[in-house]
């Protein structure tokens, strides 16, 4: 049951077996998540350090959830009110806290890469909560067990993720995730919200909204990141909204039911509309629970052990 | 790893007959069914539970209600071992407040295990009383902790191990004391 891993950094090079690990050992502790108390005496000697450079709401209080839901100590660190407005590097900054003796770090940082970086030079466990553009490891393996919920496999099933890929931290590690568990994968969004070249990782493009909910069981509807990108890849968000918003109208014109998720933060009426977000096929809410039960899994099985 | 049989403890036979007697001791010293509640311990207390159900089930026309418990959150050993274990599904399908729960497991070595399982029924509510029922009791507990129940003691060696078969995972029912050489 140990991990071929020794952090989660990314979801890429993980083999199909850590996943399955991760993902089985989620289910047994969501139950946790259902009982009377909520609290599990299983990490009581861990120690860890959550290390927040950006902001968050929904991973942040997953993964606190997490580690007190796990009796682990904690620390937390916001970048504001911090040392580092006195100028002190990343590095210092985390390697003084370690010496304090932390098992575990997790980190969300604006840089690519940082994530990695940090853990060369700690002897901590390290968990990727969000690096800049590249990976957010969790999000896609709360996504993979919300859809193993709904749709029971993974294995072919066509997932179609809309909208900003260029910019999506979660886009990057699903697609990782996905193409590892044997799903086949479609993005969709305007062409200046897709990687030039992205089709080497093993998915499909289209610049058709239709097409990709003609050929998905599931969506993965991304927010349009207002923070993160320039001006002029999309004309407006209104003209967004009429070409890849996903709506009822578009979605009642199939002859089949789709299963719909979203990271969050959702722009209703950009991206998806309230009714879609809200009907009896999304499972947001799921992704959200099914959340701290993959991120106490990952604290288990990357911390639990010798 | 040889592993090299000694004697047969039961057979299948003997544990049918084992598991009705038990079946009858719990209904006898609870005085019927009324908020009984069984709790079998992952992997072949499951199922040594559910026999027990089937059979109280036989006898008094009751339907007992049945969990399976995973002790491996509320372990004291995952952090010495080179091995996690595997943490699987737990499923208390009812609830636990002011029941007689019998908790039930294959085998009683050091009680470690039994700690485990009471810490977690404790997290789903504060049940009247928890009994203990067990297949084989080997001897050398490390804690304060005995088995209401017991289908049969057996003294053993540290270096024996009782290994327990059941149909419903092993293909066979069958408890055997053996030595395993590693």
């Amino acid at each position: 049951m140990n991990l071929s891993i020794k952090h989660l950094l990314g979801l890429e090079g993980v083999p199909r077996d850590d996943i399955n690990a991760i993902l089985d050992t989620a289910f047994s502790f969501r139950e946790v998540l259902e009982r009377p108390i909520k609290k599990v005496p299983t990490l009581r000697s861990i120690t860890v350090l959550n290390l927040f450079f950006e902001n968050s709401t929904r991973t942040r209080i997953s993964f606190e959830l997490a580690e007190k839901r796990l009796s682990a100590d904690m620390v937390n660190f916001s970048a504001s009110g911090s040392s580092l407005a006195k100028g002190e590097t990343l590095r210092d900054t985390v390697q003084n806290i370690y010496a304090m003796k932390v098992d575990v770090v997790v980190m969300r940082h604006p840089v690519p890469g940082s994530v990695k970086l940090l853990s060369q030079f700690v002897d901590a466990v390290v968990i990727n909560a969000g690096d800049g553009t590249h990976e957010h490891p969790t999000q896609a393996l709360l996504d993979m067990m919300s859809i193993k919920e709904k749709c029971g496999s993974l294995e072919d099933l066509n997932v179609a993720i809309i909208g900003d890929i260029r910019h999506s931290r979660v886009a990057l590690s699903n697609i990782y995730g996905l193409r590892t568990m044997g799903a086949n994968v479609l993005l969709c969004g305007p062409p200046t919200f897709i990687p030039y070249g992205v089709e080497s990782l093993g998915v499909k493009v289209t610049y058709d909204l239709d097409e990709a909910l003609d050929f998905a069981d599931v969506i993965n509807v991304l927010r349009i990141q207002k923070e993160r990108q320039g001006k002029g890849l999309i004309p407006s968000l209104r003209e967004y909204r009429n070409v890849y918003g996903v709506t009822q109208q578009r979605l009642s014109k199939l002859k089949k039911t789709i299963t719909i998720m979203h990271p969050g933060p959702i722009n209703r009426g950009v991206e998806i509309d309230s009714d879609v977000a809200d009907s009896e096929h999304s499972i947001i809410l799921h992704q959200v629970l099914n959340g701290v039960a993959v991120r106490m899994s990952i604290l288990f099985l990357l911390a639990g052990g010798k | 790893m040889v592993v090299k049989t000694k004697s047969i403890i039961m057979d299948e036979l003997a544990l049918r007959r084992t598991i009705t007697r038990l079946a009858h001791e719990i209904l006898e010293r609870c005085k019927g069914t009324e908020s009984i509640g069984i709790v079998g311990i992952r992997t072949r207390g499951e199922f040594v539970a559910k026999r027990i159900a089937q059979k109280i089930e036989e006898v008094e026309n009751v339907q007992i209600p049945v969990g399976v418990l995973d002790t491996v959150m509320y372990r004291d050993d995952f952090r010495i071992k080179s091995r996690l274990p595997k943490i699987e599904i737990t499923d208390i399908p009812f609830d636990v407040d002011d029941k007689i729960l019998i908790l039930v497991d294959d085998v009683i070595y050091t009680g470690r295990t039994i700690r485990a399982a009471m810490d977690a029924l404790m997290d789903f509510g504060r049940p009247s009383a928890i009994q203990l029922a067990v297949l084989i009791d080997r001897g050398h507990r490390e804690l304060p902790i005995k088995a209401d129940y017991i289908g049969k003691s057996v003294p053993t060696a540290h270096y024996e191990e009782v290994q327990v078969m059941m149909q419903e995972i092993d293909g066979k029912d069958e408890i055997l004391l053996v030595e395993v050489d590693q």
